[in-house]
């Protein structure tokens, strides 16, 4: 047995297939093809969940993605995931679920006495009513109220158990949303056409609307097999577009079959970003909920979903049934629950007469017209309904199941996302949208037209005039015979009901616990806007973000500021439209591919000496040669660069080739200092500042050719720094004949840092004199390096005599390893960043810590550079008078008064016995190379005054506060003699 | 995300690209003083509507354009060089 209630064989389910499951301890049989819903409600079984707020007993409402109550959590091996809609939930053999909001078991919650007390809770109760003690919120009030609300407990799968995903970039012609008999048709027509069709149909099978009428289900397998026959569509199925972007940008969510999972390496989802010239939107109707009291109670359902339930899985959502309707589709499902051999059936319609009720009455049902449902009735479950009659007799009516259905609205959410404007229509009682034609179109039930044969029309109609604009004529095909549409059932127009006023709550948000009155509530404390009421009642804010309801609480909202619903409106609702895990949305960027790691062209003779990297931006850079912590290593690795010598990679700083007529106009322009009197064959250190006068960036400029320089930058800013010099020539320099190229990949660039470097560098770069008078500080020249064609430059970073060497990138190595081999006799060895960092600090040289963006030139001691001749980027703003106020914060050298004691980064400066805000920060920390004792670079508010003065520098973070005293930045050679030696 | 139509290389994604701001301002001259600067460096203009904008392509052609963009549907009608004139915005633009 598959279930008792279980009447027919359904379109989707074979009954030879059964597939065992557990839901809250209790095991169950259904059918393959079964979703967790259908399987449940075979068996019997009512209650699925408690409410989000005040526990409330609830069922399963509707048999799609808009399901708003039956949210469960499904337990794997690998862990717990929380809200998935039991109505979307394939049944797979073993498939463990549990119930939601309930404790401690689903039919004893102790919370539901949240429910008594409702009174007490109305909408903005939260906001309102836990305010003081400040303290108790964190304590007190938090923790209760999660464990009271709590939507599921998540308990993710971590590492490298995690399911994987995948991202997919699709382009199409036309993308066409939502495959029932609009979608159906338009695709084909649009196919047949020869245009590039994505059909993505959220369902796991085509049709949609059409598979709710068997004399449709002809036509719908030729459709089908027709499309997957043409090759220019494509169709996506259990693929749901869950936001649409501009410019014709969406994304979707496709899940995939079990079978597909183990195929696919337990890919579970893929998100799709689908580019596409037109959108086609066939996104159908969504039958809506009329509020009553007790319309929340498990057994009331949407008419529609019986029908589903009845046609896709065979299965009779109750014995004895009611409807309460007030439209003419609704009764399908009462006359196709009839004709499977359910009854008796009781239909109330709220309108006095209809020709659908002419048909049900035919065929035997019992429908009262001009009727109403006050309310729902039983413990836990329908037992009866309260109507009243159309001469205003209330009575109670017995039945197991109430099957509501409030008239059908267009699902307009991706249409106002894609800018469509929406028109109340009044004979369907709802909005439609209109989508500017340059975006595409709307059609089909999504814009109101009902009933399936006008539906497709509409479809084929939409896609001639898409194709059209498109540049395909849609002459010379004719309709085929055999795809004949049957014909739809003349209808009554639907006569608008929003709410019937009764005892008990009446729900408009199943899943945020939101009724009627807490709509009036928010109306009453000045939240008459729709999108002020939504926030305050949270009406619409859940996971379905109030499919079924979101217009019948934007009616109760209209009718109470006296204003008609088309005035009101309904909020517009946001991607994502249906909940999306983040293992989707991250798709393979996870774990090592989060980011791109960058390596230098020497990485692997770094790795091979030993290095520690650390990560700088997206660069690998060698921190330390050692794998021990701690100073020690770092400290041996600077001493060697001051006594005797070094060599470092350089080779992440930015590189730019800058080469034409107009370069030395053109770097006088950008950088602060003065570019174009530098010799052929010199360097120059030069900064560049923003336009609003603080410093952007710095670097070294060396001058290969009259018309010829390449530039350096901060490994931190090299993209930034190209693009602020491409963004300066094309928008402020067209006029000068320039070409930037980026050269940073193409160059390998180390550092032979000592007062042996001399020597080494000699080793292997013959044929230049290195003699001081012929290559002396800031020399630059093109030269063969190891037999490389490379560049030399005297520059230096460490305060030591020290060089340059550039070499083509794919040839690094092996100049490496001359230097290494050249520096054998003088004891050299790499050194890593961190004694980098230690020599430049010691040398007062700035980087990213002190280049911090709120700093001027002035404050870094860089005033005398600004040229005083020709404009630049940043001269006036950097003229403004504030930025040279004398208390502002200047680069000033930092050294404890008691050697033990350790600097660091961040600790601020005070004045001795001073309170409130310090006068400074420290920047940049380390200990001294060849003496004891520490030594910092600082920012500190008029530094330069406060030189010899003593300040604490208090760490609050570690407890420490010690007596320091200011200091030129220039600890190192103050003079430059070792640079020049 | 938009899809900007970049003379030399096709439509992109706006990924490739960087925004550089509002191209109907001009850098003053060198010597137009204080106030101009100020003017340059902070004073915006934040329309309803059409603007105009320096997009650089730093993903791709690395040229900056000029794009004509509707800043409440994002709709772009225009994609220049820094010294096209581009045609002026369609009458009635979509509010």
């Amino acid at each position: 047995m598959t279930g008792p209630a279980r009447i027919a064989n359904g379109l989707l389910t074979d009954p030879d297939r059964p597939v065992g499951f557990r839901f809250d301890g209790r095991s169950f049989l259904g059918q393959h093809g079964d979703t967790l819903a259908s399987a449940l409600l075979a068996n019997g079984v009512r209650l699925v969940g408690r409410s989000f707020k005040y526990h409330r007993p609830r069922g399963v409402v509707t048999a799609g993605p808009e399901e708003p109550a039956a949210l469960v959590e499904v337990v794997g091996p690998g862990g717990r995931e929380p809200n998935r809609p039991a109505t979307t939930l394939p049944l797979g053999e073993g498939l463990v679920a549990a119930s939601q909001h309930r404790w401690p078991t689903l039919t004893f919650d102790l919370l539901s006495i949240n429910g008594v007390f409702s009174r007490f809770l109305p909408a903005g109760f939260y906001y309102k009513t836990f305010m003081a003690p400040g303290w108790a919120w964190e304590r007190l009030y938090e923790p209760l109220i999660r464990r009271a609300a709590g939507l599921g407990r998540l308990q993710p799968v971590a590492g490298a158990q995690a399911a994987p995903a995948e991202t997919i970039h699709d382009h199409a012609d036309v993308l066409v949303v939502g495959a029932g008999a609009a979608g159906l048709a338009a695709a084909h027509r649009l196919g047949t056409l020869g245009l590039r069709v994505i059909l993505a149909e959220q369902d796991e099978v085509l049709g949609g609307g059409a598979l709710q009428d068997a004399r449709w289900d002809t036509w719908r397998a030729q459709m089908d097999a027709r499309l997957r026959r043409l090759g220019s569509v494509r169709c996506l199925t259990r693929t749901c577009v869950v936001g649409a972007y501009e410019h014709g940008v969406f994304a979707a969510l496709e899940t995939l079959t079990p079978a597909e999972t183990a195929a696919f390496g337990g890919l579970r989802e893929r998100f799709r970003i689908i580019r596409a010239q037109r959108v086609l939107l066939t996104t159908g109707a969504i039958e809506r909920l009329i509020a009553f009291a007790h319309n929340d109670l498990p057994g009331v359902m949407q008419a529609g979903a019986a029908l589903s339930y009845l046609r896709r899985y065979g299965v009779a959502v109750g014995r004895r049934p009611a409807f309460f309707v007030n439209n003419d589709e609704a009764y399908e499902a009462a006359i196709a629950l009839h004709a499977a051999g359910v009854e008796p059936i009781v239909v109330i319609d709220a309108r006095a007469e209809s020709r659908a009720a002419e048909r049900a009455r035919a065929q035997g049902l019992d429908v009262h017209g001009g009727a109403v449902v006050q309310e729902a009735r039983g413990r836990g479950r329908v037992r009866a309904v309260r109507i009243v009659d159309r001469d205003g007799r209330s009575r109670e009516l017995e039945a197991d199941c109430l099957l509501v259905s409030g008239g059908h609205s267009p699902w307009t959410a991706l249409a106002s996302q894609s800018g469509a404007s929406l028109r109340w229509d009044e004979s369907i009682a709802a909005f439609t949208p209109a989508l500017d034609a340059a975006s595409g179109c709307v059609a089909g039930a999504a814009r109101g037209c009902f009933g399936l044969a006008r539906a497709a029309a509409d479809g084929d109609a939409a896609a001639r005039a898409l194709a059209a604009g498109l540049g395909r004529s849609a002459v010379a095909v004719a309709v085929d015979p055999a795809l004949a549409l049957p014909e739809d059932a003349e209808v009554t127009p639907i006569a608008p009901l929003w709410e019937v006023r009764g005892r008990g709550p009446a729900f408009v948000d199943l899943q945020n616990d939101v009724t009627t009155d807490d709509v009036r509530l928010a109306h009453r404390e000045g939240y008459e806007h729709v999108e002020h009421m939504k926030r305050f009642t949270t009406h619409g804010m859940a996971t379905d973000q109030g499919r079924i309801g979101g217009l019948v609480g934007s009616a109760v909202l209209a009718l109470a500021r006296g204003l008609p619903v088309a005035q009101v409106g309904q909020p517009r609702p946001r991607p994502y439209l249906q909940p999306l895990p983040f293992a989707a949305l991250a798709g393979s960027d996870v774990g090592a591919h989060f980011k791109p790691k960058r390596r230098l062209p020497l990485h692997d003779a770094h790795a091979a000496a030993g290095a520690t990297f650390v990560a700088v931006g997206l660069w690998l850079r060698p921190l330390v040669y050692s794998t021990e912590t701690g100073w020690g290593p770092v400290l041996k690795e600077a001493r060697r660069v001051r006594r005797s010598a070094g060599v470092t990679d350089v080779s992440s700083l930015g590189k730019i080739d800058v080469q034409g007529p107009g370069a030395a106009r053109f770097l006088d322009f950008v950088y602060a200092n003065t570019i174009s009197t530098l010799a052929v064959g010199r360097a120059r250190y030069g900064i560049m500042l923003r336009e609003d006068g603080m410093l952007f960036d710095d670097g070294t400029v060396a001058r290969l050719g009259a018309e010829h320089f390449i530039l350096t930058t901060t490994t931190a800013n090299g993209a930034a720094a190209l693009e602020h010099l491409e963004f300066h020539l094309q928008a402020c320099c067209p006029e000068l004949d320039v070409v930037l190229t980026d050269v940073g990949d193409q160059w390998a660039q180390f550092a032979v840092a000592g007062p042996r470097a001399r020597e080494i560098v000699a080793a292997v770069v013959p044929g230049i004199d290195l003699a001081n008078e012929a290559f002396p500080f800031m020399a630059a020249a093109a030269a063969t390096i190891a037999g490389l064609a490379g560049r030399l430059f005297r520059i230096s970073f460490s305060g030591e005599l020290a060089y340059e060497l550039a070499v083509p990138a794919g040839e690094a190595t092996g100049a490496w390893r001359a230097v290494l081999e050249a520096g054998r006799p003088f004891e050299i060895a790499p050194y890593g960043l961190d004694a980098l960092n230690t020599l430049r600090i010691e040398k007062g040289h700035v980087t990213g810590a002190e280049l911090n963006g709120n700093t001027s030139a002035d404050d870094l001691g860089f005033g005398r550079l600004l040229k005083k001749q020709g404009d630049f980027i940043g001269r006036t703003l950097s003229r403004r008078p504030g930025l040279a106020a004398p208390d502002r914060l200047q680069l000033v050298g930092v050294r404890p008064l008691d050697r033990t004691k350790r600097l660091r980064n961040g600790a601020q400066l005070v004045a001795p016995g001073a309170a409130g805000t310090g006068l400074g920060y420290v920047t940049s920390s380390t200990p001294c190379v060849l003496e004891d004792g520490w030594f910092g670079l600082a920012l500190l508010a008029g530094g330069r005054q406060r030189i010899g003065q003593r300040l604490h520098a208090v760490a609050a973070t570690h407890g420490e506060q010690i007596e320091v005293e200011i200091a030129s930045p220039h600890r190192l050679d103050p003079k430059n003699t070792r640079v020049h030696s | 995300m938009l899809r900007i139509r970049c003379p030399w290389c096709g439509v992109r994604d706006e990924a490739e690209f960087r925004y550089r701001g509002d191209a109907s301002v001009r850098r003053p001259r060198g010597d137009a003083g204080l106030a101009a600067f100020t003017d340059y460096a902070y004073v915006r203009d934040n329309p309803r509507g059409w603007h105009l904008e320096w997009w650089l392509h730093v993903g791709g052609c690395r040229r900056l354009l000029k794009v004509s963009r509707h800043t409440v549907s994002h709709a772009i009608h225009a994609v220049g060089a820094p010294d096209d004139h581009l045609p002026p915005p369609p009458d009635g633009a979509r509010e």
